[in-house]
């Protein structure tokens, strides 16, 4: 079994277009939800959410670039630039062949099925561009990371809704521990935040009017947000031997699924992945500094997590920091876990712990250190990573400082 | 059909029960309807009524519309029917 390490990182979010500007965000707890600008949003009645501002796609892309790639390649290439420029790695010959893509996204190119059920429904049109199939496919952005990057290895796409980037992760995680591929490139993407990605949020009536605040017993619900997280996860020898920085290791994971309820989560389904999580990378429960909470600001899902957590973690539940950075840039479904791993990493590498924002009273359901409000800085070993996805669907990552 | 009458048949086809079976009196939880049902019944009662109930699934019992009961259900909606007309 090979080491892996993470050894690149890159992102856009509603936070910043970078990684160093979303991390600074973190720290000052900032907020990137606001009023929603787009087509048709007075038709709704969510109009608030974490979208990516002042990222225009002309002047990045070319018009041939353009016509194939959704809102969600856009993101997911820019970040994955970030971050193979970080890396350093350069793909040719055997590494090129042997190293890969596994991204995350729940819906794909859900803006261009809505442009262009727009155009064929409402506009009466019979004719649409002939690349909407490659540019709404949803391992559209997989493909172009490969074809960018030169990756010629295993790529595909993963999509388990609300846990698709973890889920992914930890593929790639696998496979480079295996010794399939020396390197993989992986994380997630997505971009619902137009009128039909909205509406069909809207319909479940879990969705906040005002705000995400997670653990705060006055919450009311999630926040939608956009964009990409991308990581570089590179053998550990192979690193080593070039002299990268290495930002954390990746130590382990557990995947399970509740096989109970289509929406609502399980107790015992979150608190399998978790400490399935510790057992595959042989951490004991005391040594977790720090969890990066699925908190998606719902009755449901805060409350069954922190339970989770205290099964898990018995009395160390009350010494550890669990908080939710979805109330800072929303909850961005498929990209989710990737966009949080970024707290793991800030968390382990630079000894600060992101806030969860908006937290303004106490629930006696959630009665953890949710780090309320202002970062904190600590000294953490382990981070733990949490996405529990709509389908009962559950991915943990556990980190370590390096 | 009254407006008690319309929204009894949806409720009841929610808990796949004959309407006679749904009374004033019954709670959602009594008739077996779960938070996926209620959302449900809900999107129902609005397409019926062409009308918007102010109800968010995290916070069912701070929500305006009172969902207490079906007499409760069904008061809301007379009260929403009158408003828009």
């Amino acid at each position: 079994m090979k080491r892996v390490v993470i050894t690149g990182a890159g992102t856009i979010n509603a936070l910043g277009h970078s990684v160093p500007e979303t991390l600074e965000a973190m720290r000052e707890g900032r907020c990137g939800i606001a009023e929603l600008e787009f087509r048709d949003v007075e038709r709704l009645a969510i109009r608030i959410g974490g979208q990516v501002r002042g990222f225009e796609a002309e002047g990045r892309f070319n018009r041939q670039q353009m016509s194939l790639y959704d809102r969600f390649t856009q993101f997911t290439l820019t970040a994955a630039k970030e971050a193979i420029t970080q890396s350093g790695l350069e793909f040719h010959g055997e590494l090129s062949a042997k190293s890969g893509v596994v991204l995350g996204t729940a819906g794909g190119g859900v803006s261009t099925w809505d442009e262009n059920y727009r155009s064929v429904y409402e506009e009466g049109k019979n004719r649409v561009h002939p690349f909407v199939v490659p540019k709404l496919m949803n391992n559209a952005a997989a493909s172009h990371v490969s074809m960018e990057h030169n990756l010629k290895g295993p790529s595909f796409t993963v999509s388990t809704a609300c846990a698709s980037s973890n889920h992914a992760m930890a593929q790639a995680f696998a496979m480079v521990r295996s010794g399939m591929a020396p390197v993989m490139i992986t994380g997630g993407s997505e971009s619902m935040l137009c009128f039909g990605g909205v509406k069909a949020w809207e319909g479940l009536r879990v969705m906040s009017k005002d705000a995400c605040r997670p653990f705060s017993a006055n919450r009311n619900g999630m926040v939608q947000g956009e964009g990409a997280g991308i990581f570089v996860f590179e053998e550990y020898e192979h690193a080593k031997k070039r002299g990268a920085e290495i930002l954390c290791e990746v130590s382990g994971f557990a995947m399970s699924s509740d096989a109970s309820d289509i929406v609502m989560p399980s107790k015992q389904g979150a608190a399998r992945a978790m400490a399935g999580a510790l057992a595959d990378a042989r951490i004991d429960p005391g040594e977790v500094g720090y969890i990066n909470a699925h908190g998606t600001g719902t009755a449901a899902n805060d409350k069954t997590e922190c339970a989770a957590v205290a099964d898990v973690f018995g009395r160390h539940a009350d010494s550890l920091m669990i908080s939710s950075t979805k109330s800072m840039h929303g909850h961005l479904i498929g990209g989710t876990g990737a966009v949080e791993l970024l707290a793991c990493i800030m968390a382990l590498r630079d000894g600060v712990i992101a806030p969860t924002i908006g937290y303004e009273e106490p629930d006696p359901e959630c009665a953890l250190d949710v780090v309320p409000n202002v970062a904190r800085e600590a000294k953490v070993e382990v981070a733990l990573s949490n996405a529990f996805a709509f389908g009962g669907l559950n991915a943990v990552l556990a980190l370590r400082r390096v | 059909m009254s407006i008690s009458d319309r929204v009894i048949a949806i409720i009841a086809e929610q808990a796949v029960l004959e309407p006679s079976d749904v009374s004033p009196d019954s709670t959602l939880e009594d008739l077996g309807i779960d938070s996926l049902g209620l959302v449900e019944s809900i999107f129902a009662i609005e397409e019926e009524f062409d009308i918007s109930i102010p109800f968010n699934a995290n916070e069912p019992t701070q929500s305006d519309f009172d969902i207490s009961n079906v007499a409760a259900i069904i008061a809301g909606i007379e009260k929403l029917v009158s408003e828009k007309a």
